[in-house]
């Protein structure tokens, strides 16, 4: 299963947001999308899934141009964690998770045992199978994400997009969000993510593509791309990357802010 | 469905048949609940009953159309704004949020004016909140760059106001003896004039417009979210929403069409319809449908029966129904926070 961009220029209407983007996404890694607010991720996001039309170029979903594909063909493919959840009315978790079986379901269908079990399958994974039935408005920021990232599981598309998964969420949250996220990928999902914290891309990233006033600046493998001049042009701010040995003798690299 | 709810909706069923029975035996001509059931039993096709015929033609030419009619309306109205509150994402919303409560009215006023006969007078109505609607969704559709939902609305109000200039026109120019009671009487909504035949032609529109929005429980349930994540999920937002406003201007169209304006039912039942069911439309949309045909048949008995004059159905549904609305509103926050 493959997402492919290739020179994909995107924006709303007459506004360009980006352009000249060419990438790929394949199932069972973990890409990272590093970029300053405004730079365009969730642009981009929302024009790999095809909720935007592309301005120039074309998004390939497993060789297949996306404006060629219906909503559910798309959605059965990747699957979206939006990062604001405006939520109108007040469901239960599961039935907010159950609405990730909507691109499996007929016309007409309402879920089935099957999609139930799903349901219950992927909140078990999420670890929120005891909020089964809180109300989705009333759960704290943290389980509304675990909530998000379970429907999308739901979904069984082979390829998740995450905008922001780890914004709002506390320190410890963040990182078992993160964990979740490495877990998906040994399970041989793909995921591509957002994030503002370079240590998240080192965390969990297999590679990191960096987006800056609309293109790609770099991408490639985690290690090489996170560099620290890379870093400071992108984000203005003067920083040092170590790498910190960690207990099994591997070192991990690890971003400190220095000044700015 | 969990138990609690199956017993909600058996409880509601039940409370129906009651009201039902309430609704046929009350009035100027009271009749028995055991004569009622003769005289049902014997239009089945049972024994004779052997009662007065007056009895007979109580039951069956004058209360009977009445009742159903008192039960569609009801239905369809509670119905259609269930189906808007999701669609627009907002439990405030009531059916003739696009227009077609005023579009109704300047075709049925319309035809008041030019002395039509009943059956054009219900015509013009029917049509006029159809071309209402219609209005709105092509206005809306040519605005570009805006959030489409907001759009619709801001479309439906503007053309609303522009419709009740037009009524009051018309009400300002007809024959203040004739045409301007009638006018008046049909804008305040009533069932008494109600005919066998209307609801041959009424109730199947309304249940047309009923069958989309059933088979379509699900992915209406999916359309209450963000127009992008529905898409994520891999609904087509724009075609499914065409139709769930389709089948709900239908149904309130054709509500209308025979029963003039009648407000409040379609944005206090579905409401009040949440608090019992929670969001999930599957559910929301049988008790609205349920508790809609139940409000409007007891309004509509209490109407005939209160004082020595009909009492206006919409002026009633307003009395009744903005009490419940504040109750609402202050008390039980959970249908939609």
């Amino acid at each position: 299963m493959k997402l492919a961009a290739q020179g994909l220029a995107f924006g709303y209407r007459e506004r360009r947001v980006g352009s000249d983007i060419t990438l790929e996404l394949q199932s069972g890694e973990v890409l990272c999308l590093l970029g300053p607010n405004g730079s365009g991720k969730t642009t981009l996001f929302k024009t790999l899934l095809g909720l935007l039309p592309a301005q120039a170029g074309a998004v390939l979903i497993e060789g297949r141009d996306a404006r060629t594909l219906a909503r559910d063909e798309i959605a059965r493919q990747i699957s979206y964690v939006p990062q604001a959840h405006a939520a109108f009315f007040p469901y239960t978790v599961r039935e907010t998770v159950l609405m990730g079986r909507t691109a499996h379901l007929g016309l007409f269908s309402s879920p089935s045992a099957r999609d139930h079990a799903a349901t219950a399958t992927a909140m078990e994974r999420m670890g929120i199978t005891h909020l089964a039935d809180a109300v989705h408005t009333q759960i704290s920021g943290g389980e509304r994400q675990l909530t998000l990232i379970a429907r999308a599981l739901a979904q069984e598309a082979r390829l998740v997009i995450m905008d922001e998964p780890t914004a709002n969420l506390d320190f410890g949250n963040q990182l078992r969000v993160l964990e979740r996220i490495r877990a998906l990928a040994g399970e041989g999902i793909g995921v591509l993510l957002s994030t503002h914290d370079p240590d998240h891309a080192f965390l969990c990233a297999d590679r990191v593509a960096m987006l800056h006033a609309g293109r790609l600046m770099a991408s490639g493998k985690t290690t090489e791309v996170m560099t620290a001049e890379r870093l400071q042009e992108i984000y203005g701010v003067t920083v040092a990357i170590t790498a910190v040995p960690l207990r099994n003798g591997a070192t991990r690299n690890v971003c400190l802010p220095l000044g700015w | 469905m969990n138990t609690r709810q199956s017993w909600l909706l058996l409880a509601a069923a039940v409370a129906l048949f009651g009201i039902i029975a309430v609704a046929f035996s009350v009035g100027r001509y009271p009749i028995a609940v055991s004569d009622l059931l003769r005289v049902l039993w014997s239009w089945l096709g049972g024994a004779p009953h052997g009662l007065d015929p007056t009895i007979e033609t109580v039951v069956l030419q004058i209360r009977g159309p009445r009742v159903i009619a008192a039960l569609l309306v009801g239905a369809a109205l509670a119905a259609a704004g269930a189906a808007y509150q999701n669609l627009f994402r907002n439990p405030l919303v009531s059916p003739d949020i696009l227009g077609v409560s005023s579009g109704a009215a300047v075709g049925a006023v319309l035809g008041i004016f030019l002395s039509l006969g009943i059956v054009a007078v219900q015509s013009m109505a029917f049509a006029g909140g159809l071309a209402a609607a219609g209005m709105v969704y092509l206005v809306a559709r040519t605005v570009r760059g805006h959030d489409p939902l907001l759009v619709l609305v801001l479309a439906g109000v503007v053309l609303g106001s522009l419709l009740g200039a037009c009524v009051a026109l018309m009400k300002y120019l007809a024959d203040p003896y004739n045409q301007l009671p009638a006018i008046t009487f049909w804008l305040l909504g009533s069932l008494a004039s109600v005919d066998p035949r209307d609801l041959r032609v009424a109730g199947p529109l309304l249940l047309a417009g009923l069958l989309p929005l059933w088979l379509l429980r699900w992915r209406i349930n999916v359309l209450s979210l963000d127009d992008e994540e529905a898409r994520a999920l891999g609904v087509e937002t724009r075609s499914i929403r065409l139709v769930v406003i389709i089948g709900a201007t239908l149904m309130t169209s054709a509500a209308v069409a025979i029963s003039g304006v009648i407000g409040w039912i379609g944005l206090v039942i579905p409401h009040f319809a949440r608090l019992l069911t929670g969001p999930d439309f599957s559910r929301l949309l049988p008790v609205s449908v349920l508790l809609g045909a139940g409000f409007l048949v007891a309004v509509d008995t209490l109407a005939r029966s209160i004082g020595n004059i009909e009492v206006p159905l919409g002026v009633l549904t307003a009395f009744i129904g903005t009490p419940l609305f504040l109750w609402q509103l202050a008390g039980a926050r959970r249908g939609w926070q």
